[in-house]
């Protein structure tokens, strides 16, 4: 798919409080994006302003130039973890299948090929032999992959991802860069709202840097500079060299 | 035995029975909605705030559904205007709202003039129940089941993942107050037999108890009926035999099934939980 995704002046406050405060970005489909910036720079709060999650005191989100209200049934969204009530009565494979549910219709059931599509999802991310466990006893890598899973049964072309890294094992992580990149290479477009700054270098072809307002935008190696970074983060730049950002 | 030939005798214990089973049931699905998004304060909210609803209807002269129905979205909507457009956190609303429309209640109430008092209404009468309000409660019943079964997709997962549900598309907010008319036409439909005070014990211990039970979603909708029904029929027949009063008789026998379950049951019944954990303690200390 050829095209743009597009962010015009998208601000977002609570109760008065600017979170996030004019930002705007384009990036071409096809692009595996990373938001970054320190806790508490609204790195969520934009990613669900641009789903229209969160009202908007202004601003506009655009893709392929028609406002995404029109794309919703070709999102995927993945929540943080800690979002999600790991409680809650459902099995792997049915949490997968849920992915299935925005391409029916009302009072339309999943049918037999939407379970085998489901499963096979779950087999990408490496989980099928844990299709009838409950959510709650997985680790949290495993979790992750199951969101993922639930994710790609949704055969979206968008991709956005709140958090995913957090707290999950290595090889977990690994399998999920690889499976978002595979989409990448497959023409998906992905935002991945990410904190740690170690291998945002090998994880993402472009960057949003915001600290509440937008930093800077576009490729990663033009965005990683330490003027930049040190304004976003606002202390020593040593931190952050210390932290694993080469420059 | 004797209490099956009261039934085959007595119309009113059939009425009360019938009633009592429907109401057990239709408050198990709406209980299991209303335990997992985390509402259980909003049920006993709106089960107060009918109140004045259910006086004005006397004044009127029409069916209490009317107005009980009116006020307990009225209610729905006042938590949620007040929370979502001030700091005032969710419960707290709850609390404001739902205390002031119970007192409005209990003024109207003295107010209306009726044969039925307000002790009737809050604690419940199933042995007097008319023919009028048998029927009414088997209509909601068949509104309630009818709803959750053709929107069962869509309330799972706005009720598991409303961001997500958000996200592709769904009217989160409209499916929220469509379950607040839910509740509230099961709060309604439940105040003659165990009244207003009660009704939120059997939306709440019922659907906990199938909680403990299950991993999977469709078989706590079923289980929680399944208990609420069973609470009914035991509450009803020890309430009549022993002369007792039914509804805080039927929340017993809820409560008791609660009990057995939260003891026994194989996968969060605290017994077996002490078991494993001993064991696996023996095992390492070997």
């Amino acid at each position: 798919m050829n095209g743009l995704v597009n962010a015009n002046n998208l601000s977002v406050s609570y109760y008065g409080k600017e979170v996030v405060r004019n930002v705007s970005f384009s990036f071409k489909t096809g692009n595996l994006i990373g938001i970054i910036g320190p806790n508490g720079a609204g790195k969520s709060t934009l990613m669900k302003a641009v789903l229209g999650l969160v009202p908007r005191d202004s601003g506009r989100v655009e893709i392929c130039g028609k406002p995404i209200k029109e794309s919703q049934k070709n999102i995927a969204y993945v929540p943080q973890r800690s979002n999600i009530d790991w409680d809650f009565p459902i099995l792997v494979r049915d949490t997968v299948l849920l992915g299935t549910y925005p391409k029916l219709g009302l009072f339309q059931k999943p049918r037999k090929s939407d379970k085998e599509w489901a499963y096979h999802c779950l087999e990408k991310v490496g989980m099928q032999n844990y299709s009838k466990t409950q959510i709650g006893e997985l680790s949290g890598g495993q979790q992750q992959r199951v969101f993922l899973a639930r994710a790609l049964a949704q055969k979206a072309s968008f991709f956005f991802l709140d958090e995913p890294f957090v707290g999950i094992d290595v090889a977990s992580e690994k399998m999920i860069i690889d499976i978002l990149q595979v989409l990448r290479d497959e023409g998906k477009t992905i935002f991945v709202v990410h904190h740690d700054l170690t291998k945002v270098k090998e994880y993402f072809d472009e960057l949003i840097l915001m600290n509440k307002e937008l930093i800077e935008s576009g490729p990663v190696q033009q965005v990683i500079r330490p003027e930049l970074m040190t304004r976003a983060y606002k202390m020593d730049f040593h931190l952050l060299h210390k932290m694993g950002v080469e420059v | 035995m004797d209490f099956i030939t009261d039934i085959m005798t007595y119309q009113f214990l059939q009425k009360a029975l019938i009633t009592s089973i429907a109401v057990g049931i239709i408050c198990g699905i709406i209980g299991s909605f209303i335990i997992l998004r985390g509402m259980a304060l909003m049920g006993d909210a709106i089960s107060h705030a009918v109140l004045p609803g259910v006086a004005i209807s006397y004044m009127l002269g029409i069916n209490y559904f009317y107005g009980a129905v009116t006020f307990g979205i009225l209610t729905a909507i006042g938590i949620g205007v007040v929370s979502q457009n001030s700091r005032i956190k969710n419960d707290s609303s709850i609390g404001i709202v739902f205390t002031a429309f119970f007192s409005l209640g209990i003024i109207l109430i003295a107010q209306a003039q009726t044969a039925t008092d307000l002790t009737q209404i809050l604690f419940g009468n199933v042995l007097s129940i008319r023919n009028s309000d048998m029927i009414m409660t088997l209509i909601t019943s068949a509104i309630i089941i009818f709803a959750v079964t053709a929107f069962y997709k869509e309330l799972l997962v706005s009720t598991f993942d409303e961001t997500m549900a958000a996200a592709y598309g769904l009217p989160t907010k409209l499916i929220h107050y469509g379950i607040m008319v839910l509740l509230t036409l099961a709060t309604v439909a439940s105040l003659q037999t165990v009244g207003v005070v009660l009704v939120v014990a059997m939306l709440i211990t019922p659907a906990a108890t199938a909680y403990l039970l299950t991993n999977r979603f469709w078989i706590m909708l079923i289980l929680s009926s399944f208990f609420g029904a069973l609470s009914s029929v035991i509450g009803l027949y020890i309430s009549f035999k022993h002369n007792l009063s039914s509804g805080a008789v039927i929340v017993l026998t809820a409560t008791a099934l609660f009990i057995l379950v939260f003891i026994f049951s194989p996968k969060q019944g605290v017994l077996w939980r002490s078991l494993r954990s001993r064991k696996s303690r023996t095992a390492m200390e070997h």
